[in-house]
């Protein structure tokens, strides 16, 4: 089934648009956000849908305005733009490595980030900002440590996947001695904070992640044309016109900040960057690194976390890493299953 | 700096590739030292020689994927490695040894990827891309298997599809790397007539690695002999191909003979007792 249509403005401007990627694009988005509604309205105080759209457009109540902004609005944010980072991220280091198992969770950035994280947690009782900021750090170096060590004459798929294992079998090591040299009140904290969780978001968490949305998903897109063609192989991209090396090490930078951050303000959210980007594919059944609609995905799916976790358990009863681990698995091995049966692969 | 200037201006006037001195290694294997190569313009230039004696380096070189050590590799007269990709890349395609297909695309859009260097992030997907994607999938006979997908083809049909991405690019100047291997005799002779319809009727300067040396003989207007990294001769088929020069290359004893079907080159090694014989009788010169 082909679904390309050329998109022409005279002038010169023309796109090919994939009708059926794009229409899985906005379907995604209206269920992320719809999603986002109903979790505004879910809570001690719930409200009806409609109630929440009127007091974000501002004309709720001051006790809708107040419950909507300044509690639950944030958190609902900062389960977007998380599920929309690692969405990307783990899309973007699949098709860097050309390895569906080559997401951020296998490679170690989320244990990296968790090394960091606990390093402020057990060793100096750190408060949440400071514990966010050691994540990030974690998360950066142990980056710079899989690229670097995976580096030998450029970075090749299955030496960055292999690599990867390695760094994280080394960083969840680290991980289990910081455990066991923590006190048992830090320990909880940790072990709450590994394992993922919105509870007690707020604005704080959300402008630094919005301000590097902003300024990276454009250049990750602005090059995902580029990142099509090394699905190809690196000479034929390379014959094309590509600049493989820069382009992977522009894109693998943008990732680990994008996950790395994520990460930071939510924990490592189990399996979103590994699953959002396969499930996108197989919905719109079209070959390339599906970035958008990858992180529509992830951001759809940590809000369904998040609506569900909330729903069946209350707000501060289950992580959503908890929730999204099930989920996305579950749909992932359904997805595979039926694929099977239909003779796709 | 003037001096070069100059130098390359006179080189653009000349072929417009060509590699110039250079040495080639992959790390501190050498492959090839001091080598200079001249494409003729609006030849099929095939290079040729036995294995690892560097003609896929060769290639590789040409086509920008391998840095030189040394010498460099002159586009236009301009060193290729200085010029912008994209723009080398509207003038110069290579079809590799090794491409893989991404999982689950159509002929048609593999076929459309071959645009990338004539597009940008507004001018994505152009009438004009269209066209010649459409012309290229006619050219290699695989319009009809647009909607295919690409996993689902046999070897000869997913080669000319790979062909047709590479002519889709629009290049005067084609580089291929053994387009036949893991083809039958069949598929292998279909490509080269495909290779040859390309340089009459369009007059792109096509250049390509192959192993049959009668293959070779027959399609290539002109032949380079590569050995150890050295081109031991170079010229057109008719003119260099002789029971020395394929001694010398490839170290194999034959006869060569005129083709019967087109009259160009034909070599015919010896029978398997006669080399024997030969072998002995040149182990006791030795000797002696």
């Amino acid at each position: 089934m082909k679904t390309n249509r050329a998109v022409r403005v005279p002038g010169g401007l023309s796109v090919r648009l994939d009708v059926r990627a794009f229409t899985v694009v906005v379907l995604l988005m209206v269920l992320a956000l719809g999603a986002s509604v109903l979790l505004v309205g879910t809570g001690d105080f719930p409200m009806s849908a409609a109630d929440v759209l009127t007091t974000l457009v501002g004309q709720g109540s001051e006790g809708q305005e107040f419950i909507v902004t300044e509690l639950r609005l944030p958190r609902v944010l900062v389960g977007l733009l998380v599920g929309a980072s690692l969405g990307i991220g783990g899309a973007l280091f699949q098709a860097i490595s050309r390895n569906p198992l080559g997401s951020p969770d296998i490679l170690g950035l989320g244990q990296g980030a968790t090394a960091g994280a606990l390093t402020v947690i057990v060793l100096f009782s750190g408060t949440a900002n400071q514990v966010a900021l050691g994540a990030l750090a974690g998360g950066l170096i142990t980056g710079t440590a899989i690229y670097v060590l995976a580096w030998k004459r450029g970075v090749h798929g299955y030496r960055l996947v292999l690599v990867g294992i390695g760094v994280s079998a080394v960083v969840t090591a680290v991980n289990g001695y910081l455990l066991t040299k923590s006190d048992i009140v830090d320990a909880a904290r940790a072990v709450v904070w590994m394992t993922g969780s919105l509870d007690g978001r707020d604005w704080d968490q959300v402008w630094p992640l919005l301000a590097l949305c902003a300024v990276l998903v454009p250049v990750v897109l602005a090059n995902s044309r580029a990142l099509r063609m090394t699905e190809m192989g690196d000479d034929v991209s390379a014959a094309l016109g590509v600049r493989v090396e820069r382009l992977r090490l522009v894109l693998m930078l943008s990732a680990v900040l994008l996950t790395a951050s994520a990460t930071a303000a939510a924990g490592p959210v189990s399996f979103v960057a590994l699953t959002a980007p396969q499930l996108a594919r197989r919905l719109t059944r079209s070959p390339g690194p599906n970035l958008i609609a990858s992180m529509w995905m992830g951001a759809a799916l940590l809000v369904l976390a998040d609506f569900v976790s909330q729903r069946a358990f209350g707000a501060e009863q289950l992580p959503v890493g908890v929730v999204t681990g099930v989920l996305g698995g579950v749909y992932l091995l359904w997805l595979l299953v039926t694929e099977r049966r239909a003779g796709r692969i | 700096m003037s001096g070069a200037e100059k130098k390359n201006t006179r080189r653009s006037t000349v072929n417009r590739l060509s590699a110039e001195n250079v040495t080639l290694a992959y790390d501190q294997r050498v492959i090839a030292e001091q080598l200079s190569v001249e494409i003729p313009d609006h030849s099929f230039t095939v290079v040729v020689g036995p294995n690892a004696c560097g003609k896929s380096t060769l290639l590789r070189a040409l086509s920008r994927m391998l840095k030189p050590a040394e010498g460099r590799v002159l586009l236009d007269g301009q060193a290729i490695h200085s010029l912008p990709a994209k723009k080398v890349a509207r003038t110069l395609g290579l079809l590799p040894q090794s491409s893989i297909a991404p999982d689950g695309i159509t002929v048609g859009d593999l076929v459309a990827r071959g645009r990338y260097p004539h597009q940008s992030l507004l001018r994505q997907w152009s009438s004009e891309d269209e066209r010649v994607v459409r012309e290229s999938m006619a050219r290699t006979g695989v319009a009809d298997l647009a909607e295919r997908y690409v996993d689902e083809l046999s070897g000869g049909q997913r080669q000319r599809v790979w062909i047709a991405m590479a002519l889709a690019q629009e290049t005067p100047l084609l580089l291929l790397d053994e387009p036949t291997t893991y083809l039958d005799i069949q598929h292998q002779i279909d490509v080269l007539d495909l290779c040859a319809d390309l340089h009459e009727e369009q007059g792109r300067t096509l250049v390509a690695v192959l192993h049959d040396l009668n293959h070779a003989a027959r399609y290539a207007t002109h032949l380079i002999a590569l050995r150890e990294g050295r081109v031991i001769a170079q010229g057109a088929p008719e003119d260099i191909v002789t029971a020395e020069l394929v001694e010398e290359v490839f170290g194999l004893r034959c006869q060569v003979i005129d083709d019967p079907e087109t009259g160009t080159p034909l070599v015919v090694p010896a029978a398997r007792a006669s080399r024997a014989k030969a072998d002995v009788r040149k182990a006791e010169t030795t000797k002696v």
